[in-house]
C-alpha cells in the first residue's frame, strides 16, 4: 500500500491554488458521458452530487433513507466555522488552521487543514445564496458565536439546527439537479459492496431496501459520503441507521483505514436513564457559551441543585481551565466530566452526570436572549427528560458522537483505491485526534462543494479507459459475494436477536476504547470481541427473506461489520502507545490528566491494510510533517 | 408499565391490512414508544414472526423519518413532537395504544407502518430551490436581512418534511409542507428571483401527486411537530394568486391545446 499524500509543492497558502491551476479538465460536452456514483446524501454527499451534476456530469446518488433530506447531517446543531472575522476579533485563515491543528493535537495533515480553513468563507457565501436562513444581528448582518477550543467568534448558526438548514440547502440544490435529470436519485438503497475492475473502483452493488433487488451500478468514479461509525458503541448520538458498511466494504477491498481509534466522545449529551435506551441525544456544544458546568463539592450530595449554595458548587472547568473555562475542547471537557464522576461527585440517578446551569446567564442576559439562542434546545431537553432547564440545571454526560478516523485519503480525497473517493466524516483527513466544534459541517461542505468536484474531474480526465465496462466479470462476481453474504446471515437462524450482540459490543467498547483507554483493558477487549463475533455468526436470528423489505437483515449486516471494526479500533488503540486528543491512554497523561503525546514515535497517521480474512490487518504509517506550526503540548489552562 | 399495542400490519402495497394486538410488559416510563417497539420486534423475531416494519432514524425529532399515527393522531399525543419523541410516561399504565401508518392517498403503504412519501420530494424538485451552483458568490453581508425577516424565514424553514400535516388533513393536503418552503424562500432576498414561478410549479406538482386542497381545517398546524403556522398557507395562496395574475409562467400568452 502506497501512502502518498500528494500535497502540492509551494507555500502552504498557495498549495490549493497551485493544484487547481494545474489539474486536468474534462470538456463540458464530455461530462454527461461520465457517470459518478455518490453514496450518501448528507452534507458531503448532497453537496458533491449537486455540484458534480451542476458541472454537467451524470450522477447516480444513493441513500438508505426514504428521502435524501433525512441523512444524519440534519441533526447537527451548533454551527459552522468560517474565518469571515465579522466580529473583528482578529480571525484569519492562519488562526482557524492553527486552532484546528492544535485542537486535533497535531495528528492532522497540514496541507489539508489549511485548505479547509481557506475554503470556510466560501461555504457561508454558498449557503446564503441557497437561502439558508442564518441567524442575523440587529441591522441584518450575519450573526456569529464562539465555540469550544477557540478564542474568537467565528461560528455561524441557525438557532440550534444549523445542520438541518445547511443540509436542506444542499438537498434543494440536489433536488434541482434531479429535476434537471442530471442526478438519478435512488432512495431506500444501501451500498453493499464496491466493484473493483483492474485495480480501479468502477461501480457499486446496492440493495433496493423495498424490493430486495441486488443491482450493480457501473460508474467511472465512486464517491463515498457515508458518515461516521460512532454507532459501533451501540449508544451514541448518531441516528439508528448510521453504519460503517460502505467504508468497511471499501477497506475489505483494499482501501486503507486511517486512525480507527480516533473517536470523539462529546461532552454535552443527555445522560442515559433507561435500560432499553436506543440512543443518546446531543445537546449542542453552543450551550457551553452560556451554561456553567458544575457538580456539588460534596460527594453524595442529597440536596436539589437549586438549594446548593454558590460556595458548595464546584465549577470544575472554570477552576481547572481559567482561560478557556467552559469552552475547552470536547475531549478535555469529556475527560473532566468523567473524572469528577469517577470521584463520586456525579449527579442524577446513575451518578454519571454533571450540571449545566443557565441560572446566571438568564439573570445576566435576560430570558429573551437565552430563548433566542437556545429555545429549541431547552425544549428538546424538556421533552426527553421531563425537566425544564429554565427551572433546574440540565444534566449532561459525554456520549460517542463523531469519528475522526475513517478511510485514508490523499490531498485529492482519493483513497488508496484509484477512483474511490471518500468525503466528509467517512474520511480521516482534517481533524487529527480530536475535532473542534462546528468543524464537521465545514469539512463536509468544503469537500462536497469545493474539493471533490475538482479532484474527480482531474481523475476522470487522466483515465486511459474513461468509462466503466459493465460487462467486466467483477460486476457479476461482486454481486455474487453480496448475495452469498445475505444468504449466510439468513441461514444462521439462531436464537438471539442482532441487538443483543450490538449492545454487548457497544458496552465493551465504551468501557475499553471510550473516553480513556489503557493497554490491559484494550487487550481484554481484543480477546472478547472475536468471541462475540463468533457467537453472532453462530446464533443470530435474522428472520424473513432477502427478496423483500427486511429491516432485520439490514441491521444484522451493519452489526456484522461493526463487530469487525470494533476489533480494528482496539488494535489501533493498543498500537498507538501515546495519548493524543481524544485518544487518552491512561499510561500517558500528566498529573492533571492531560494527554501526553509522543511525537518521536507517533507523529504519523496509522493506516490499516486488510490482508485477508484469516490474517491480521497490517499497520502502515504516513509520517506527518509540521512546517507551519511546531507541535507543542496542548494547554487550555 | 404494561401496555396493549394495536398495530397495523400490511404485507405489501395494495394488500389488505389488519390490526394485530401485542401485550407489552415491564416497559419503563422513560422508554420511548419506539424503544418499546424495538423490544417487541426482538421478541417477534425470536418467536419466528415477522417484526413490525417502521421508518425511524435520528430519534431526536429532526430527520422526519418516523411517520406513525398514534391513537388517531399523527405523531401521537402531546403536540410539538415526532413519534420518536413519545415516551411511555405520556400514556396511562395499562393503556391500549393504537399504532397506524400516516394515512393519505398520496402516501401509499409500503409495509406495515412504512409509507411512501416520495411525493414530497417531487414537490421540492418542482421548484423548491434557488438556482445556484457551487462557485464564487457575492459577500453575504452586502445583502442584509432584518432579524425579523430572518426569524420568519426560519420559522418556516424548520419543516422536517415528515408529512404529518398531510396525514392530519381531512383533505390530505400538502399545503403546510409546500407553504413552508414558499414562505422560507419568500422571506429572503435570495428567494425573490423566480418566486412566483416557483409557487406555480410546486402547486402544480402538489396537485398532480393527488394531494387535496386546503379548506382551513387547521389540523395540519395542530399536528406539525415543529408547530409551523398555517400562516404559511396564506402566503402560498397569496403568492400563487399574484403569480397566476401577474407572473404567468408563459408570459407571451401561449395557450395549451384543448
Amino acid at each position: 500500500m502506497i501512502l502518498d499524500s500528494r500535497i502540492p509543492d509551494g507555500p502552504i497558502e498557495e498549495k490549493w491554488r497551485i493544484w487547481k491551476d494545474h489539474h486536468e479538465l474534462v470538456g463540458p460536452r464530455r461530462r454527461a458521458d461520465h457517470v459518478i456514483a455518490v453514496i450518501g446524501t448528507g452534507l458531503a454527499g448532497s453537496s458533491a452530487a449537486s455540484t458534480l451534476a451542476g458541472m454537467g456530469y451524470t450522477v447516480e446518488a444513493f441513500c438508505f433513507q426514504d428521502s435524501a433530506r433525512r441523512a444524519h447531517s440534519i441533526a447537527a446543531q451548533g454551527g459552522i466555522n468560517a474565518t469571515k472575522d465579522y466580529s473583528n476579533d482578529g480571525d484569519s485563515v492562519q488562526r482557524l488552521f492553527a486552532d484546528t491543528m492544535k485542537g486535533g493535537d497535531f495528528r492532522a495533515r497540514e496541507g489539508n487543514v489549511w485548505r479547509l480553513a481557506e475554503l470556510s468563507t466560501a461555504i457561508i457565501d454558498q449557503a446564503v445564496a441557497q437561502g439558508v436562513p442564518f441567524n442575523r444581528e440587529y441591522g441584518g448582518l450575519l450573526a456569529t458565536r464562539s465555540f469550544g477550543g477557540v478564542l474568537v467568534e467565528r461560528t455561524f448558526y441557525v438557532r440550534g439546527q444549523t445542520g438541518q438548514q445547511l443540509l436542506l440547502g444542499a438537498y434543494s440544490a440536489l433536488s434541482r439537479q434531479v429535476k434537471e435529470g442530471r442526478v438519478r436519485m435512488h432512495t431506500r438503497h444501501e451500498l453493499l459492496d464496491i466493484v473493483i475492475c483492474d485495480g480501479r473502483a468502477r461501480g457499486v452493488v446496492v440493495r433496493d431496501l423495498v424490493t430486495g433487488e441486488i443491482r450493480p451500478f457501473p460508474a467511472d468514479a465512486v464517491v463515498l459520503a457515508t458518515g461516521g461509525y460512532s454507532n459501533v458503541y451501540f449508544l451514541s448520538t448518531n441516528a439508528m441507521g448510521c453504519n460503517v458498511t460502505a467504508v468497511w466494504r471499501a477497506y475489505k477491498r483494499g482501501a486503507g483505514f486511517a486512525n480507527p481509534c480516533f473517536t470523539q466522545i462529546h461532552p454535552t449529551c443527555i445522560p442515559q436513564t433507561a435500560e432499553h435506551q436506543s440512543k443518546l441525544t446531543l445537546m449542542s456544544e453552543s450551550l457551553r457559551n452560556d451554561g456553567r458546568v458544575w457538580v456539588p463539592r460534596r460527594p453524595e450530595e442529597g440536596r436539589e441543585p437549586n438549594d446548593i449554595p454558590e460556595t458548595e458548587r464546584y465549577y470544575f472547568l472554570e477552576e481547572m481551565y481559567p482561560r478557556y473555562g467552559n469552552l475547552v475542547p470536547r475531549d478535555v471537557a469529556s475527560r473532566a466530566a468523567k473524572h469528577v464522576c469517577d470521584d463520586g461527585l456525579g449527579v442524577g440517578p446513575t451518578g454519571r452526570g454533571v450540571y449545566m446551569d443557565f441560572r446566571d446567564a438568564i439573570a445576566q442576559r435576560g430570558g429573551r436572549e437565552i430563548e433566542a439562542r437556545y429555545g429549541n434546545l431547552f425544549e428538546l431537553y424538556d421533552q426527553i427528560t421531563g425537566e425544564s432547564p429554565w427551572d433546574v440545571p440540565m444534566r449532561i454526560y459525554p456520549a460517542p458522537h463523531y469519528s475522526m478516523g475513517g478511510l485514508w485519503v490523499d490531498y485529492t480525497l482519493q483513497t488508496t483505491i484509484p477512483g474511490l473517493f471518500a468525503i466528509g466524516e467517512s474520511n480521516f483527513s482534517d481533524h487529527g485526534a480530536n475535532r473542534l466544534g462546528a468543524s464537521a459541517m465545514m469539512q463536509c461542505l468544503a469537500d462536497g462543494y469545493f474539493v471533490v468536484p475538482h479532484t474527480v474531474t482531474d481523475y476522470l480526465a487522466r483515465l486511459e479507459e474513461p468509462h466503466a465496462d459493465p460487462g467486466h466479470p467483477a460486476f457479476a462476481q461482486t454481486r455474487t459475494v453480496v448475495e452469498e453474504r445475505l444468504a449466510r446471515l439468513l441461514a444462521i437462524d439462531g436464537r438471539t436477536p442482532t441487538s443483543h450482540f450490538h449492545r454487548e459490543l457497544g458496552k465493551l467498547l465504551i468501557d475499553t476504547c471510550g473516553i480513556s483507554r489503557d493497554g490491559a483493558k484494550l487487550k481484554r477487549a481484543l480477546h472478547e470481541i472475536p468471541s462475540i463475533r463468533e457467537r453472532f455468526w453462530a446464533d443470530v436470528k435474522v428472520g424473513g427473506d432477502s427478496v423483500s423489505l427486511n429491516q432485520s437483515l439490514e441491521y444484522a449486516g451493519r452489526v456484522a461489520d461493526f463487530l469487525e471494526l470494533g476489533e480494528l479500533m482496539c488494535r489501533d488503540a493498543v498500537a498507538r502507545d501515546e495519548s493524543c486528543g481524544c485518544h487518552l491512554r491512561e499510561e500517558h497523561q500528566t498529573e492533571g490528566g492531560e494527554p501526553v503525546r509522543d511525537d518521536e514515535q507517533f507523529a504519523h497517521v496509522a493506516v490499516w491494510e486488510h490482508a485477508g480474512s484469516d490474517v491480521p490487518a497490517e499497520r502502515r504509517v504516513e509520517p506527518l510533517e509540521f512546517n507551519e506550526l511546531k507541535p507543542k503540548q496542548r494547554s487550555y489552562v | 408499565m404494561n401496555f396493549t399495542l394495536r398495530v397495523w400490519r400490511q404485507d405489501e402495497p395494495g394488500s389488505d391490512g389488519r390490526f394485530e394486538t401485542y401485550e407489552v410488559t415491564d416497559a419503563a416510563s422513560d422508554d420511548s414508544l419506539l424503544e418499546v417497539m424495538d423490544g417487541l420486534n426482538d421478541r417477534l423475531t425470536v418467536e419466528g414472526e415477522r417484526p413490525i416494519a417502521f421508518d425511524n432514524d435520528c430519534r431526536e425529532g429532526i430527520c422526519g423519518a418516523c411517520s406513525m399515527t398514534i391513537d388517531g393522531r399523527p405523531h401521537g399525543p402531546g403536540g410539538g413532537t415526532t413519534t420518536c419523541q413519545l415516551y411511555m410516561r405520556q400514556f396511562d399504565d395499562g393503556a391500549t395504544i393504537t399504532v397506524e401508518p400516516f394515512r393519505a392517498r398520496a402516501f401509499p403503504v409500503i409495509r406495515d407502518l412504512i409509507v411512501d412519501r416520495s411525493a414530497l420530494d417531487r414537490i421540492q424538485q418542482a421548484g423548491g430551490y434557488t438556482g445556484v451552483n457551487a462557485g464564487p458568490k457575492p459577500e453575504p453581508n452586502s445583502n442584509p436581512v432584518g432579524p425579523e425577516e430572518a426569524e420568519s424565514a426560519i420559522d418556516a424553514a424548520i419543516c422536517i418534511g415528515c408529512g404529518a400535516c398531510v396525514a392530519a388533513c381531512p383533505n390530505g393536503a400538502a399545503m403546510l409542507f409546500t407553504g413552508a418552503k414558499i414562505s422560507h424562500l419568500g422571506h429572503l432576498p435570495q428567494g425573490q428571483p423566480g418566486r412566483y414561478t416557483r409557487v406555480q410549479d410546486m402547486v402544480e406538482q402538489m396537485d398532480g401527486e393527488g394531494f387535496g386542497g386546503c379548506t382551513n381545517f387547521g389540523e395540519c398546524e395542530a399536528a406539525c411537530p415543529k408547530e409551523i403556522s398555517i400562516r404559511v398557507i396564506g402566503q402560498l395562496n397569496r403568492d400563487f394568486l399574484v403569480g397566476v395574475l401577474y407572473h404567468p409562467r408563459n408570459p407571451r400568452g401561449g395557450m395549451k391545446p384543448q
